[in-house]
């Protein structure tokens, strides 16, 4: 599996991170010597072997239907770049 | 199926019938205090951004913790809904950049839902019944709300939402007509009342439908497909799914084809339009949520929610008709609340089932339409109601009363046995009281009386005006009797 550089672009849009076109080149290397390395997974054979999706065997934890947050308004908004009235403000966006 | 796509339900077009094929997605607001993931609340409004924990905000470091009456909840609804509980589902990240979504992408379930494929039976205002696959239900978040109008240039975001369990309930493309959609919502949200599972609040946006709308020729493959996204009312299900097959098959007749788009229902024009966001398709690139294990349940879980499951709307139609006589009509519109049902069975409780059904559904739904009452306000208990009906059973009241009645104790409230006594609205079954006012009226109205054996019709016209002498309070089947006797009919 390798990538061109149009899926780059498309990568890099869908993540929402500017890249210029003088770095595509570059990134694209970067990514596949990164599939490259993963697809000697791809070497095992795991017919049959369920995925791990933890080191030991444990049941995640459940909690219990009661409300024990919010009311932190003023500290939610706090790092925004822009708040009114506890509003997060943002630049316009209707599709 | 086959016998359904030859019915009535076809649509004419300019060059022969279509038939209309929809599936839908229902988002349906699981009933919990806390959020899925989060202490946070889920009341319903609240100031901006007040039920919201960090964890809501996607700060960096928060982990989700599951809500186990949200899992249970979800378990609740795919077992009313008769289907497959999956022991091992699997939560995953449904990558996507929207201000309201803070993580960056919205904890869902794809590859493995909560609940498998089950079914709803749907019956039509015409009595046809219509059986609708459900594909899957699965447990995700949703997002906050933006709001576009504050400001000329800003988005406000609030994300009280935010977190929020949803389950999306997905059908299978079985539903052929706006009329069966709307049945089919009707019934979706009827069975989460009864389970408890969602509140059904449509007006809250707490239950929402996408659906998927295609047109084909009666027999051919599926055509392509538009999903209109977010419609809030049953009214307008029906709406946009008439415009959109309207729509498509006006495009085919005149030659063209149909492009797989997303689409909005304009309530105000009743129209469907495109959302025009077509220059890139979505790619949600969906992975398993490192944050969460697996959700594993055991059999015992499972069959311990069986256990406690309510009886549900089916069930009670069934026991309905059965027990109680009742037409399947009338059974239809007593089980569609809970609440409504519970008032009947008090009501019919040692009663004539068939009178208490009528009352009920007459007297009690119509002066509540007028109103605008929900059952749960309204002003004459069932007991209320009961001792109404036992007032007529026993003949201390007649039927014409026992409405004033009924009137009286909506208004005023009290007991109808003693506004009964107080008022002197007991039915005179004295037959001397009676036979004294019908010689009365009878000798006043001599001619009248002279002609009544030629005419039996004025014999409708002695017995209003004896019950209207007596105040209505008069036995009318003693008047009825004692005058035909004196009239010689």
């Amino acid at each position: 599996m390798s990538v061109d550089a149009a899926t780059v672009r498309r990568i890099a849009h869908l993540a929402r991170i500017a890249v210029a076109d003088d770095e595509i080149e570059h990134l694209q290397n970067e990514l596949n010597a990164i599939l490259a390395f993963v697809e000697q997974l791809a070497e095992v054979d795991v017919e049959g072997v369920e995925p791990m999706t933890s080191a030991t065997p444990m049941r995640m934890k459940w909690r219990d239907d009661v409300v024990t947050d919010g009311d932190i308004a003023a500290d939610i908004v706090r790092n925004a770049p822009a708040s009114a009235d506890n509003f997060f403000l943002v630049p316009k966006v209707v599709e | 199926m086959s016998a359904r796509a030859q019915s009535s339900r076809l649509i004419k077009g300019a060059t022969g019938d279509w038939e209309v094929v929809i599936g839908m997605e229902v988002h349906a607001q699981v009933t919990s205090k806390a959020k899925l993931f989060s202490g946070a609340s889920t009341a319903f409004g609240g100031p901006p951004n007040a039920h919201v924990s960090l964890v809501d905000a996607a700060m960096p470091g928060m982990l989700p913790v599951i809500n186990g009456e949200c899992v249970r909840q979800a378990v609740r609804t795919g077992l009313g809904l008769k289907a497959r509980i999956n022991r091992r589902s699997v939560f995953d990240r449904k990558n996507y950049f929207y201000p309201d979504l803070p993580q960056g992408y919205q904890i869902s379930q794809y590859k493995s839902p909560i609940v498998g494929e089950g079914e709803v039976t749907v019956t039509l205002p015409d009595g046809e019944t219509v059986t609708v696959g459900i594909e899957r239900l699965h447990l995700e978040q949703d997002a906050g709300k933006s709001l576009h109008d504050q400001h000329p240039t800003l988005s406000f975001v609030d994300l009280n939402r935010s977190g929020v369990a949803l389950m999306e309930i997905v059908t299978k493309p079985d539903l052929r007509s706006a009329e069966e959609a709307k049945a089919f919502v009707a019934k979706l949200r009827t069975i989460l009342r009864y389970l408890g599972t969602c509140d059904g609040d449509m007006e809250k946006g707490n239950l929402r439908a996408d659906v998927n709308v295609s047109v084909r020729r009666p027999g051919e493959p599926l055509g392509t497909r538009c999903e209109i996204k977010n419609v809030n009312s049953i009214r307008f299900i029906g709406q946009a799914i008439e415009y959109e097959a309207r729509r498509q098959i006006a495009i085919l007749e005149d030659g063209g084809t149909i492009e797989q788009e997303t689409r909005l229902f304009d309530p105000a024009k009743g129209e469907t339009r495109s959302m025009r966001n077509k220059e890139e398709a979505h790619d949600y690139r969906y992975f398993p949520d490192p944050d969460l294990l697996p959700l594993e349940l055991t059999e015992e879980e499972i069959e311990a929610l069986r256990a406690d499951l309510p009886e549900l709307p089916d069930e009670k139609r069934a026991r309905f008709i059965r027990d109680y006589g009742l037409t399947p009509y009338d059974a239809d519109v007593l089980v569609a609340e809970r609440a409504t049902a519970d008032y009947f069975e008090e009501v019919a409780k040692g009663r004539d089932a068939k009178t208490a059904a009528n009352w009920v559904i007459n007297e009690l739904f119509g002066r509540l339409n007028k109103e605008g009452k929900e059952i749960a306000d309204a002003p004459v208990s069932a007991a209320q109601l009961s001792a109404i009906l036992d007032l007529m059973a026993e003949g201390t009241i007649s039927g014409k009363i026992a409405k004033e009645l009924f009137e009286i104790v909506w208004s005023e409230g009290g007991d109808p046995r003693e506004i009964v006594e107080k008022r002197g609205l007991k039915q005179v079954t004295d037959l001397g009281a009676i036979e004294k006012l019908i010689d009365e009226i009878v000798a006043a109205n001599a001619d009248k009386a002279a002609q009544a054996k030629a005419n039996p019709k004025l014999l409708g016209w002695f017995v209003g005006q004896v019950m209207k002498a007596s105040g209505g309070k008069a036995n009318p089947q003693a008047v009825n009797d004692l005058l035909r006797q004196k009239l010689g009919l």
